[in-house]
């Protein structure tokens, strides 16, 4: 079941980023590249030689192992199709952070191995970006742990499908900042473009650069599963419903076809945030998160103040 | 046993003295002293930890004054953070001051077995007397220390600092020991006696303040930490790596035994005073360590940040106390100490790894620093086992302890009353931007030293055996106790019933935890290594089965760019945190000036309690004293005048 979950996110991880990017090319009136294009970029990539920079050390060889792994970790730790996963009781939402965290550092670390003057400025701003989403995502969260009573991912899933969070106010601010967050932690649009390379301001496509074949094929699969996980988090948080709760085969079918069709919904609104805004200026981008953390701390007041 | 262990510091400290020793066999028996004597303490706080139910005798030697002595949980604890501390510094101390002669390490191997003995001594003191000599002696030879190596004007004006805001702090601690005791400080009542009397509540409160200063000089809490990032740069490694692992550690052990165990518990007032200043040391700490630029000063700020995080903890434990759910409290209490046993781990190591690249390159500034990571191998290695527990990475022991201060936020809400409501939720969202800024400052600490391109010519060379030795002995702390929280926990329970009406938090199984029940939370680090360790060889493999070419090494790509590259063109101390510089502008004042011999750009501070609180103490103390100098003319007849006038004034006054 396990295995089962973690397959299926990785196979749908390129397919989803595929959907998103074929509905921006509609959006901007260009000819869109199918849906199989990332499972064809994944095979491109790694049939091709992988270079390594002259002088770099270990970190930046198996960083991308480390940076995989990690995420293949997280995927097992979200209810995506099931909630009540064998190793659910391991983690709960802050270590799940803790291991985004760990996938992150270690990308950054691989960056300034490198030693050369983009890869610095990606670290740098990474880092700069993530110290204030962290707050932000882990504040979301956390007024979705003191609605449930529990800080375990299941539990916070199986009182969402009770319907109990549907009247919460602080449940609105948790999702505004949860969605300010995934921009961000995703470099989507108006804080980074993933579609570019060679501009000034770039962040998580300039600590990539140095990357090649094989390298390059799993740093790019795990940021389109990492993309998988937070849009299938936002959903386990605040639309759960169809999340199977018992290993039966016909409710594990039923959450897999509710979950396409979720991420089938999900990805017209991404592609219309990143078509609609303009990337942000990078000293802007602090502020972005900011908000993002300035909901996340309403939210918790709300809730607090309201008593709900 | 310990005791025994205290009486060899000073044993040690006069073999130094021997007059026609060899330098190695000098260093090589006194630290192997020292590390006998941290490693009794370890072992003896172990086993006061386990043997709760057996505790060791009181001892009392002496008529007057009396010496007293005593060996709780609560010292125990304490006593195993300073073993573990003591043991590695005394082992990476043998490789860091190899090449020291005799007259060199004299000036470190007198003072440093004495302020092994006086921490020690402290913790196992039970009476106000041998508390204070304990406390004084601790303060002295730490400044002997950290003038031992340097004789710059910055280093002595450090210890200066040092000397003057630690003896402001022993004041307060003399005063409120002389209220605990009704004035005489020098009468024998243990600390147990002291438990039962009754103080009048403005005299508790009076204790409280005088206590939270005392000790918070010592701690580094603001805005008492002014000494805190001038002397720690300035001691050399081994004795900064116990300076903040262990020393800091030390006001801790004061704090909880006379604000928690001797006075009785009091309000919500300072609870929420302990969190606030906790918060602001924090908040204050983490950021002035993102900016620095020398890599000690950057550990000494985070060290500052980690005090207040555990006070914090302490805080919010004093709370729960006061609203009555010992659960809680025991919950918020564990997360502080065990932070505190965490620090020390990978503190000390920091600060260890830190003194080996001073030793290999001559230089601890990250601007001059890079790419060890070809030259230690070794030591990096160990480094970044250090970095990613500080930066609160799970498995590793950072996270698990700043796991359960976080769980202890979400459960308060049950509990806490209407004014707490408010004010619990921001400091949980205050704490978190801490913990994310931490990882900003380490990373970069790592990062710039250890990767990239040398930003300087050196020739680094692998650290010393003893050193990675060192090195390696806390870092695998750091595994061990990220493996098993549970362990920890447990024998943190000690000091929980000792300082807590009931220990209510449940046993907890070693590699797991479940602070109140599993459908609430729980955390179990081995899944997570086992789970991540499997999915990274298992990518690998694949990858390598199906895919798997010799790598090739080529030169960097960087976008295309054909020039020569330098190792200049990579981010500087002050280009990484550039953006902290600006969005924090208000708080610390931060400019950028060119620096016109090394053709750089650097960042000047300003502390903003130092130039708005001390700097106008210090002018009004030189006017006050200017004043004072009319009187001193040089003319005998006034002198006699001022005598006679004081006689009469006393007359008066005594009658």
């Amino acid at each position: 079941m396990q295995t089962l979950q973690v397959l299926v996110a990785l196979a749908i991880a390129p397919l989803f980023s595929a959907w998103l990017q074929m509905l921006r090319a509609l959006l901007q009136n260009r000819r869109p590249a199918g849906l199989g294009q990332g499972y064809r970029d994944l095979r491109r990539l790694f049939h091709k030689e992988a270079f390594l920079p002259e002088d770099s050390s270990w970190l930046f060889r198996f960083s991308p192992y480390i940076l995989f792994g990690t995420k293949v970790m997280a995927s097992t730790l979200v209810p995506i199709l099931a909630v009540d996963l064998p190793l659910a009781p391991a983690a709960d939402v802050i270590a799940l952070v803790g291991l985004l965290a760990v996938a992150r550092i270690f990308q950054v670390l691989a960056a300034m191995d490198t030693g050369t003057p983009f890869a610095s400025l990606g670290a740098h701003r990474e880092m700069l970006v993530s110290a204030l989403a962290e707050p932000a995502l882990l504040s979301a969260f956390f007024i979705a742990s003191l609605l449930a009573g529990s800080t375990s991912l299941s539990t916070i899933v199986l009182h969402a499908q009770e319907g109990l969070f549907s009247l919460h106010p602080s449940m609105v601010f948790a999702a505004a900042a949860f969605f300010l967050v995934l921009l961000v932690e995703n470099s989507r649009i108006p804080v980074d473009n993933p579609a570019t390379h060679l501009e000034l301001t770039m962040i998580h496509e300039a600590m990539l650069l140095e990357y090649s074949g094989r390298h390059l094929a799993l740093l790019e699969w795990g940021a389109q599963l990492k993309l998988l996980l937070y849009v299938t988090i936002g959903i386990a948080l605040f639309f759960p419903w169809g999340i199977a709760d018992q290993f039966a085969p016909m409710a594990i079918l039923l959450a897999g076809l509710a979950l396409l069709i979720k991420l089938f919904l999900a990805a017209p609104i991404l592609a219309l945030v990143e078509t609609l805004l303009a990337k942000k200026r990078l000293f802007r981008v602090p502020e972005f998160a900011a908000t993002a953390f300035l909901f996340g701390v309403i939210g918790l007041l709300t809730h607090f103040m309201l008593g709900s | 046993m310990a005791l025994g262990a205290v009486a060899l510091g000073p044993l040690a400290s006069l073999g130094s003295l021997l007059p026609r020793l060899h330098p190695s066999w000098l260093r090589y028996t006194s630290l192997m002293t020292s590390t006998l004597m941290s490693l009794l303490w370890l072992l003896s706080g172990a086993l006061g930890l386990i043997l709760v139910a057996a505790p060791a005798p009181n001892l009392a030697v002496g008529g007057i004054p009396l010496w007293q002595f005593r060996l709780d949980p609560l010292s125990a604890f304490f006593l195993v953070v300073l073993g573990v501390v003591g043991t590695a510094s005394s082992l990476h101390a043998v490789g860091y001051f190899r090449q020291l002669g005799r007259t060199g390490l004299r000036r470190v191997l007198i003072p440093l077995p004495l302020f092994l003995s006086a921490m020690a001594l402290l913790l196992l003191a039970d009476n106000a007397y041998t508390f204070l000599v304990a406390w004084e002696g601790m303060a002295l030879s730490s400044s002997y220390l950290i003038l031992a190596q340097t004789q710059t004007i910055q280093a002595r004006h450090a210890a200066y600092l040092y000397l003057l805001v630690a003896h402001l702090g022993a004041l307060c601690l003399l005063a409120a020991f002389a209220l605990l005791c009704h004035g005489n400080p020098l009468a024998g009542n243990d600390f147990s006696a002291l438990t039962h009397e009754v103080l009048a509540p403005g005299l508790a409160q009076a204790v409280l303040l005088l206590t939270l200063l005392g000790f918070g000089a010592k701690l580094g809490m603001a805005p008492l930490h002014v000494w805190l990032p001038e002397a720690h740069p300035a001691a050399p490694s081994p004795v900064s790596a116990l300076m903040s692992a262990a020393m800091l550690p030390m006001a801790l052990y004061g704090l909880l035994r006379i604000d928690w165990q001797i006075l009785p518990p009091e309000g919500v007032s300072w609870g929420l005073v302990w969190l606030a200043l906790g918060l602001l040391t924090a908040g204050f700490g983490v950021l002035f360590s993102t900016l620095q630029r020398d890599l000690k000063r950057l550990l000494a700020y985070s060290s500052m940040e980690n005090m207040g995080l555990i006070l914090v903890a302490l805080g919010l434990a004093r709370l729960f106390v006061a609203e009555g759910s010992p659960t809680l409290a025991a919950l918020a209490l564990s997360a502080g100490l065990f932070q505190t046993l965490n620090h020390a781990l990978f503190k000390g190591l920091l600060f260890l790894g830190s003194g080996s690249v001073f030793h290999s390159t001559g230089t601890v500034d990250m601007g001059r620093l890079g790419a060890l990571i070809r030259s230690m191998p070794q030591t990096t290695l160990l480094m970044l086992i250090g970095c990613l527990a500080i930066a609160g990475l799970p498995p590793l022991n950072g996270f698990a302890s700043e796991w359960m201060l976080l769980q202890a936020f979400l459960l308060a809400p049950q509990m806490a009353s209407g004014t707490l409501q408010a004010i619990l939720p921001l400091t949980a969202a205050g704490v978190v931007l801490v913990l994310a800024l931490a990882s900003f400052a380490i990373i970069k600490a790592f990062g710039l030293s250890f990767l990239g391109q040398p930003r300087s010519i050196y020739t680094a060379h692998e650290a010393g055996l003893w050193e990675r030795f060192a090195m390696a002995f806390l870092a695998l702390g750091c595994i061990f106790l990220g493996l098993f929280p549970g362990l920890a926990i447990h024998a943190i329970s000690a000091v929980n019933v000792l300082l807590l009406p009931g220990n209510s938090l449940g046993i907890q199984q070693p590699w797991r935890l479940t602070p109140i029940s599993p459908e609430r939370a729980s955390y179990v680090p081995g899944w997570f290594l086992i789970g991540i360790a499997v999915a990274i060889l298992l990518t690998f493999l694949l990858v390598w089965w199906r895919f798997g070419r010799p790598l090739r090494r080529v030169p960097v790509w960087s976008c295309g760019f054909r020039g020569a590259r330098t190792a200049r063109m990579q981010d500087s101390p002050a280009g990484f945190s550039q953006s902290l510089l600006r969005i924090f502008q208000p708080i610390h004042h931060g400019r950028i000036q060119p620096d016109t011999a090394s053709k750089e750009l650097r960042v000047e501070l300003a502390d903003p309690f130092w130039v708005g609180l001390y700097e106008p103490l210090q002018r009004l103390a030189l006017a006050l004293s200017r004043q004072a100098l009319r009187l001193q003319h040089g003319k005998i007849s006034s002198y006699l005048l001022y005598a006679f006038l004081t006689l009469v004034v006393l007359l008066v006054l005594v009658r």
